[in-house]
């Protein structure tokens, strides 16, 4: 019988988790609506958010575009299909290596600051005392970051996969010799505007889930360091795992036929 | 004035509280003492709404306080925090003037920060502090913000969690004074918990000492030492030895 009071044990406590994200979600978006709005803090965590994470992002698609260039010549040369060097390497960069790398990134980055910050505000008692200063902790520190990171990552997105695209270009040009004006031409005309857009609204969702992330274990944070520590981790495990999730499932909604 | 009448709470199967009544009539200063975890925060927590109890009401000048009407009670409510709980990213000015800066008690930024200055200056802090972050403050200081904060929107009721926990006796007793006059001077009821018994003797009108949960005594702070309760009377002492088992 244990193994199976063990399992049941442990469905019953994911069932409870996913119902207390759940409550959380909405209550952070039911906020949306209501006033005071804190449009300092949004710009605030707009800033924190989507502008300081821009080195960390662009770096790491500057590296994926020129070893994805690399790797593609690489396997293509065993088919004779080099050519498709810049036209993988920008769909590849675009729908999938743009945001989901740009959304672990920021998950990295991000989640855990949100979980650091709000967990170790908590406890020490700057909450509570936010409650009685008649500011609404939920409107006043998880709605902006919210809608901070929902906005900004899908920018942070499109930067990341032009200087992906630029990285492919870079090893094409300069190690593949591939001609300049033939990789920018074959960059553009293989890719559609689905392609592009559906990256970005996969950076919006991921956006939003490295947020809600951070802000939920942050809330819900243990007393003393090692409490925040326990926050911090789980928020930035927990977005990683919830973004590959999103991710297949945005993919499989997108462009399975 | 502010009464608890049969306030019950728990968490899981502890038993915080057990049936809490009290009266504290206004402009007086009400300080309730007891050992750790006795309940003393849990019970200011139910007053200024932060925790709801499960039992028993609460009312604040004849009204019942309660998840409806919290917004309201606490707008007149100032608090504060054991550990000061000043918010690190804003300078002490905004910490002062939160309020101030936001929400229906909004006031344009210059303003604010004026009488943020003004309540700094209140608790003995000088103008330049302002535009410090709370970081680069000693925790006597830190005190003094979160005191200029509590006060700042002159609110009927201010509450005092552990005011001169971590500080040397100098500054207690500067702290003390400062919360005496500054509750007399504004006529505002007062709630403090606190384990400090010169804090007791300087600040409360009335203490209360709550022991497992429930009210043990209650009267007047000048009958404190001659009250009669074995309980208040090893409290008040610092003896090991008596009714209240120490966990060693």
């Amino acid at each position: 019988m244990a193994p199976i009071a063990l399992l049941g044990r442990s469905v019953i406590a994911m069932q409870a988790s996913i119902g207390r994200v759940a409550i959380f979600t909405a209550n952070a978006v039911s906020q949306l609506f209501r006033p005071p709005f804190y449009p300092r803090e949004l710009l605030q965590a707009l800033l924190q958010i989507g502008w300081l994470s821009l080195p960390v992002v662009g770096l790491t698609a500057l590296f994926t575009g020129g070893a994805l260039a690399l790797q593609i010549y690489a396997g293509g040369s065993r088919f004779q299909a080099e050519s498709v060097v810049p036209s993988i390497v920008a769909i590849g960069m675009v729908r999938e290596l743009g945001p989901v790398l740009g959304g672990l990134m920021v998950a990295a980055r991000v989640a855990s600051s949100i979980a650091a910050e709000i967990g170790t505000m908590k406890v020490t008692e700057q909450i509570d005392a936010l409650t009685t200063l008649s500011t609404n902790p939920m409107k006043y520190l998880a709605l902006p970051r919210l809608l901070a990171a929902t906005l900004s990552v899908p920018i942070l997105v499109a930067v990341g996969d032009s200087i992906g695209v630029f990285g492919g270009y870079l090893v094409g040009v300069t190690r593949l010799g591939f001609n300049p004006a033939t990789y920018l031409e074959n960059t553009v005309s293989y890719l559609e505007t689905w392609d592009v857009i559906s990256g970005l609204v996969k950076g919006a969702a991921f956006g939003f889930i490295v947020a809600l992330m951070g802000c939920y274990h942050g809330m819900n944070s243990d007393r003393g360091a090692q409490g925040v520590g326990r926050a911090t981790k789980a928020a930035v495990v927990s977005a990683s795992v919830l973004i590959l999730a999103a991710n297949f499932i945005l993919t499989e909604a997108f462009f399975s036929s | 004035m502010i009464s608890l009448k049969n306030v019950h709470k728990s968490f899981g199967s502890k038993k915080v509280l057990q049936g809490i009544n009290l009266e504290v009539p206004k402009g007086q200063s009400l300080v309730v003492i007891g050992g750790s975890g006795t309940g003393k925060s849990v019970l200011l927590k139910c007053v200024l709404g932060l925790v709801t109890q499960d039992q028993g009401t609460i009312t604040v000048g004849g009204d019942v306080l309660g998840p409806k009407t919290r917004e309201a009670f606490l707008e007149k409510f100032g608090m504060l925090f054991q550990g000061g709980a000043l918010f690190d990213s804003l300078p002490v000015w905004q910490n002062v003037a939160f309020r101030l800066l936001r929400g229906s008690l909004k006031r344009p930024r210059d303003e604010a920060k004026e009488i943020a200055i003004e309540k700094l200056r209140r608790v003995g802090l000088t103008a330049e502090t302002a535009d410090l972050l709370p970081a680069e403050l000693s925790g006597g200081m830190q005190k003094r913000v979160s005191l200029a904060r509590a006060i700042c929107a002159d609110p009927d009721v201010i509450f005092f969690d552990e005011p001169t926990t971590g500080l040397d006796p100098i500054m207690s007793g500067v702290i003390n004074e400062l919360i005496r006059e500054i509750v007399t001077e504004m006529g505002a009821t007062a709630i403090t918990i606190t384990h400090d018994m010169t804090s007791v003797r300087a600040i409360a009108d009335q203490v209360a000492m709550l022991h497992d949960g429930k009210i043990r005594w209650v009267g007047p702070v000048s009958d404190i030492d001659t009250s009669g309760d074995a309980y208040l009377d090893q409290f008040i002492h610092g003896r090991a030895e008596g009714p209240i088992e120490a966990v060693r």
